[in-house]
């Protein structure tokens, strides 16, 4: 059983909360658990900063604090939405190498009776731990339901890559921890060219017409290798990707359905939890066409459109290319 | 007439690296201080430890010693040799009263006439600070205060 | 202040000094004159009896000054204070030699790299200048003559590698009437070049160039021909080196082969044939790598092959008309004697799959450029067409990317040298065989050389279009009318000052040239290295790029840094040239720098056996004592210094030599009242 500290954030607690429902349904199977850190605040996302950028350090460095002073038995922050994981990130490493802004930090936080020692924590993303802590091999040996013949589109998303100094996930430019993740789950997964590309974030408020083509170039860029759904890590991206879906469609006169799940409810799907318990159904794009495939109904599955029929490949010509057994 | 301390300095190069790289140096006309004397081995694996005893008793205040770097020795594996005898002088040294920041080691390859001029220059002002070493009237020193100690408990 | 013990007793010492003006390179630092006067005045007492000073000591005149000297005045020992030893050593020891005086009983002492060039301030650089002479002087007294050691050359010469350089370098070796040895680890000699198509700049093709060269080389009666073998272990030392080659299992007897063909003509097993054909096409397990493979005999893949599997099949052996197969056949090891060994082992590509961006590997129609030179070729597996993945498709835009893998810090560092003129050439055999539109994604345009950049202006006229910038990504991930279906190539265009995403139907990658990927090994198996790109190191980078620092080993051809086939050809002749030049003399005389061990120190305490990676030291169990093989001793002294009773002596950079230099050196570094030891009361 090994033990994380755990910041939720916004997101998990509200829109994304299937996130977090299907994050901790899934805890027994991968021998986790999380303690999560009293008393957090926002993290400020991707808005703060433009604000101003020492006070979005501070807001952020109380998180780090409480989480260091929480610590026990373990060191590693953990974050399931990629804004407050990057944010958590960059703050713990500007901390450390800036000390201008340490000082200043230091001041901030002590007025509220906090310090945060740089180095003292380790903060990954949720795919990070689950990829590299728990591992393949252990998450192949819990699939009960394995999700043959169900086509996913690997969505990163565009922070928790940018940056990836370690090649936590793979290189940096093409990932491939999540592809290999929902390999091992059954899935057929594609080859998704915009696994990194940016799904608009917060342009749906401020620039709408620029987010729908984000997000028009994921979803068509899907839908071309015919993936029945989309997966991904951050809840901003599922918002955009599920809820946007249909503004999307209106606006560049097209009518996909491309429904968007989290890796985590996948991950339950497999290990043979129930969809209700996942948090699955409450999408506005339904997944249930999608879920049939791997025989899981959805309560109150509507009427919805038969999928397009697969565009047969005949192996003809020349060998297709290979990528080899390890992406360099 | 106080003149500031000009210390002395015996360098050891090896004939493939180390002194392909002070020609270069000389080559491109660099400039390091004239305080090092540069002596010429076919390898740093054929540094002898008492060739840097010698040096430093007839008067040398430090001792540098360059060879190629690991892996690209001409002779395949010999400076590794030459690392590990330079740190067990290191230890050695210690003991007979001389400070170990007084014989270092330096990696230089062929073309690197840059970093090795810029070694020298640092060494030498490294042996400045620590001032003259004078080894044989140190030693000298030594034999008198242990000479004393013993008088003293036999008495 | 100097050990006489080595010295005869009767014999005094009897020193020149010349200290070099090298015009004003170390005269306008140094006090030359004064330097000269001082080594006369101040050691005389070690012998010095003449001391000069002169403008330039290397020339004739300055020479014969030398020589003079040691015939009028009896000099024994010969001290010049100049250069570096790196570029004049030679030059004074033959002075000496034809003087009558042992060469090596002269020293030549480097007041121009190590004083003049590098300090400024002249009385300090006198004062050093005045100190390294006078090392010079305490060392020459315990310099001994030496006499240059005698190794015979053998006459055969081994030649690694089949390539075009391997064998020009064979041919002409086997031409002059010695016999080679050549080691190729395919089935098949010949290359990379054979699988070209065309070759730039003259469109030549590369097998009708090639295969003429590789037939003298199967027929040449000089040159034994080991294909599908590997070098194990080299031992010896130039001119007698004893080399053992594993020569793997073919399966075929190769006295009754014919090369009919029918084995694999018949073989129902068929796998992608990744080496030659780049995974771009089929072979079967019996094979010959291509239809003019010299020599002609197939080998067996054992891992493909059905028999090898479980025991069936075994078509090719039912079928060959002269009972050539045989599964039984077991690898030979052979201990080749030769003189002198050239490397010339070629290169291998840039793995395109490293930049993920690029789409190789992923993306159906992204190509490399040996994939692209195996479509061209008319015996590839398009029979010569340029089409699509899907065999029959033309493509009507092709966009072809420079630099894949070099020029870049994340990648290669270097430039490939070639991928500009193989990229022109491209364009110019889409064109010709398809019309399509050509893009050249470029960061600068390499074409030196001998009608190469004419080459480029014919490209240029025939309409190919030069984007300048750095290829960002090729996807197919389309966004924009006119993108579907095709790959996007996203490019900085700088000279336009825009991105731009241009379509294209098939992307070629010109990806850089890299050291077999083995290098490394290989070299420390010849006793050679490599450099930090990890090409083999030459001897000097301009002036002897065929040599390496070991003797009797040469190398040729892109694995002494990426180059052209003509270079290539001309770096396989001039090693053979050199081998050539040793054999005929038929001896070699090596520096006579190398260890001895005195038996009668020796305590058989066995430290320095270890310590000798040429293998030099060899320990006699009935004696108790270590020997030093002299002819494999390299003379690095690690042995010598190792030695805890001083039974190892080394000549030319003895212990005596050292430590006198050392004392000479101090002796003239502190000022004149320095006190080193104070009068310990009693």
């Amino acid at each position: 059983m090994t033990k994380y500290l755990f910041y939720p954030g916004c997101s998990m607690q509200k829109n994304a909360r299937s996130y977090l429902d299907s994050m901790m349904a899934i805890r027994p199977e991968l021998d986790i658990t999380f303690e999560e850190v009293d008393d957090w605040n926002c993290c400020g996302a991707t808005e703060y900063w433009s604000v101003h950028q020492v006070k979005a350090h501070a807001l952020i460095g109380r998180n780090l604090a409480l989480a260091e002073q929480q610590a026990n038995g373990s060191n590693t922050l953990v974050a399931g939405c990629s804004a407050c994981y990057l944010n958590l990130a960059k703050t713990a490493n500007y901390l450390e190498e800036d000390l201008q802004l340490r000082a200043k930090i230091d001041d901030a936080l002590a007025v509220g009776g906090l310090h945060f020692t740089p180095g003292s924590l380790d903060i990954r993303h949720l795919l990070d731990i689950v990829f590299n802590d728990v591992g393949l091999e252990k998450i192949r040996s819990k699939v009960v339901r394995p999700l043959t013949g169900l086509r996913v589109a690997p969505y990163y998303g565009c922070m928790i890559v940018r940056p990836d100094r370690e090649n936590r996930y793979g290189n940096p430019e093409y990932p491939t921890a999540l592809d290999k993740l929902l390999e091992a789950l059954g899935a057929t997964v594609i080859d998704f060219p915009q696994k990194t590309h940016c799904c608009g974030g917060h342009m749906t408020q401020i620039s709408p017409e620029v987010a729908y083509e984000l997000l028009h170039r994921l979803i068509s860029g899907a839908d071309r290798y015919n993936a029945d759904l989309i997966v991904t890590l951050c809840p901003m991206c599922q918002l955009n990707l599920d809820a946007y879906q249909g503004d999307m469609n209106t606006f560049m006169d097209t009518d996909y359905h491309m429904p968007c799940l989290y890796f985590t409810q996948m991950m339950g799907l497999a290990f043979g939890h129930d969809p209700k318990e996942l948090g699955i159904g409450k999408e506005f794009v339904d997944a249930g066409p999608a879920l049939a495939k791997i025989g899981v109904e959805l309560p109150e599955a509507e009427e919805r459109p038969k999928p397009k029929p697969r565009r047969k490949q005949k192996q003809e010509g020349l060998p297709m290319p290979r990528m080899g057994d390890g992406n360099e | 007439m106080s003149e500031q301390f000009e210390p002395v300095i015996i360098g050891f190069t090896c004939n493939w690296c180390s002194y392909r790289a002070a020609d270069m140096a000389g080559t491109a006309r660099i400039k390091y201080p004239p305080n090092i004397r540069l002596v010429r081995l076919m390898c740093s694996g054929r540094l002898d430890p008492t060739f840097v005893l010698k040096a430093l008793s007839e008067g040398a205040d430090g001792v540098l010693i360059t060879g190629c770097h690991p892996g690209e020795c001409h002779y395949l594996e010999q400076n590794y040799k030459a690392l590990r005898r330079y740190r067990l002088l290191l230890k050695t040294i210690a003991q007979m009263g001389i400070e170990p920041e007084r014989v270092k080691l330096v990696w230089a390859s062929a073309a690197e006439g840059v970093q090795l001029a810029r070694a020298i220059t640092t060494f030498v002002e490294e042996i400045r600070a620590l001032g003259p070493l004078r080894w044989p009237l140190r030693l000298a020193e030594m034999d008198i205060k242990e000479t004393a100690a013993v008088e003293e408990v036999v008495a | 202040m100097s050990n006489k013990q080595n010295q005869p007793q009767d014999e005094k010492e009897r020193i020149g000094v010349y200290v070099c003006h090298c015009g004003s390179n170390i005269a306008g630092v140094v006090d030359v004159e004064d330097v000269a006067v001082w080594a006369k005045e101040e050691l005389g007492d070690q012998g010095v009896v003449v001391s000069r000073d002169y403008k330039f000591m290397c020339s004739s005149l300055g020479q014969e000054m030398i020589e003079n000297d040691i015939k009028e005045q009896g000099l024994n020992r010969v001290v010049v204070a100049a250069c570096s030893p790196h570029l004049h050593e030679a030059t004074f020891r033959k002075a000496c030699e034809r003087a009558g005086l042992n060469p090596y009983l002269s020293e030549l002492v480097s007041i121009r790299e190590q004083v003049s060039w590098v300090h400024t301030d002249k009385e300090k650089a006198t004062e050093k200048a005045k100190a390294m002479v006078a090392g010079g002087v305490e060392r020459v007294i315990e310099n001994e003559p030496l006499e240059p050691l005698r190794v015979p050359i053998h006459p055969a010469t081994l030649v690694v590698g089949g390539g075009i350089a391997g064998i020009q370098a064979a041919l002409e070796i086997a031409d002059a009437g010695y016999q080679v040895y050549m080691v190729e680890r395919e089935p098949s000699i010949g290359g990379h070049m054979a699988q070209f198509d065309k070759t730039f700049p003259t469109l030549d093709c590369a097998a009708c160039i090639l295969t003429p060269k590789m037939v003298s080389v199967g027929e040449h009666p000089n040159i034994e021909l080991l294909t599908w073998s590997e070098v194990e272990r080299v031992e010896g030392y130039v001119g007698n080196f004893s080399v053992t080659v594993r020569k793997r299992p073919r399966y075929v007897d190769t006295d009754l082969c014919t090369g009919c063909g029918i084995c694999w003509e018949k073989c129902p097993k068929k796998v992608i044939d990744e080496d030659f054909e780049q995974g771009l096409g089929y072979r079967t397990a019996v094979y010959t790598p291509f239809p003019q493979a010299v020599p002609k005999y197939p080998v067996i893949d054992t891992e493909s092959c059905i028999f090898f599997a479980n025991g069936k099949c075994k078509a090719c052996e039912k079928l060959c008309p002269t009972g050539a197969i045989n599964f039984d056949q077991e690898e030979e090891i052979l201990l080749l004697e030769v003189g002198n060994i050239i490397i010339a082992t070629g290169f291998d590509t840039f793995d395109a799959r490293r930049i993920p961006e690029y789409g190789y590997g992923r993306l159906a129609n992204v190509f490399t450029s040996v994939e692209f030179e195996r479509m061209c070729n008319a015996a590839g597996p398009t029979n010569g067409e340029v089409v699509l993945r899907d065999g029959v498709t033309k493509p009507e835009a092709v966009g072809i990317v420079h630099c894949v893998g070099s020029r870049d810090r994340n990648y290669n560092n270097y430039c490939s040298v070639i991928c500009c003129m193989s990229s022109l050439k491209f364009a110019h055999l889409v064109k010709e065989r398809t019309g399509a539109e050509v893009y050249n994604f470029y960061i600068d345009m390499r074409t030196a050389y001998k009608d190469y950049d004419e080459f480029y202006q014919r490209v240029m006229e025939e309409g190919v279009l030069f984007v300048r910038g750095r290829v960002a990504e090729i996807t197919d991930a389309t966004r924009n009318p006119g993108e579907e279906g095709k790959l996007v190539v996203q490019v900085e265009d700088t000279l336009a000052g825009r991105q731009r995403r241009i379509p294209v139907d098939m992307a070629i990658l010109s990806v850089g040239l890299q050291p077999p990927s083995d290098t490394k090994e290989v070299a420390q198996r010849f006793g050679i290295s490599c450099s930090a790109s990890g090409w083999i190191t030459e001897k000097h980078p301009k002036l002897d790029p065929v040599a390496t620092m070991t003797e009797g080993i040469f190398i040729a051809g892109a694995i002494q840094g990426p180059k052209d086939i003509p270079t290539s050809v001309a770096q396989g002749a001039a090693a053979a040239a050199r081998v050539l030049g040793r054999i005929n003399k038929g001896e070699m005389y090596l520096e006579p720098i190398r260890a001895t061990v005195d038996p009668e120190k020796c305590s058989g305490c066995r430290i320095c056996n270890n310590l000798c990676p040429f293998g030099a030291i060899i320990f006699h169990e009935d004696l108790m004592v270590t020997e030093i093989n002299h002819a494999l001793c390299q003379g690095c002294g690690t042995c010598v210094a190792a030695c805890p009773a001083g039974a190892i002596s080394g000549t030319g950079f003895s212990n005596e030599q050292v430590l006198s230099q050392i004392e000479g050196l101090l002796a003239y570094s502190f000022p004149k009242d320095f006190e080193l030891v104070e009068m310990v009361p009693a």
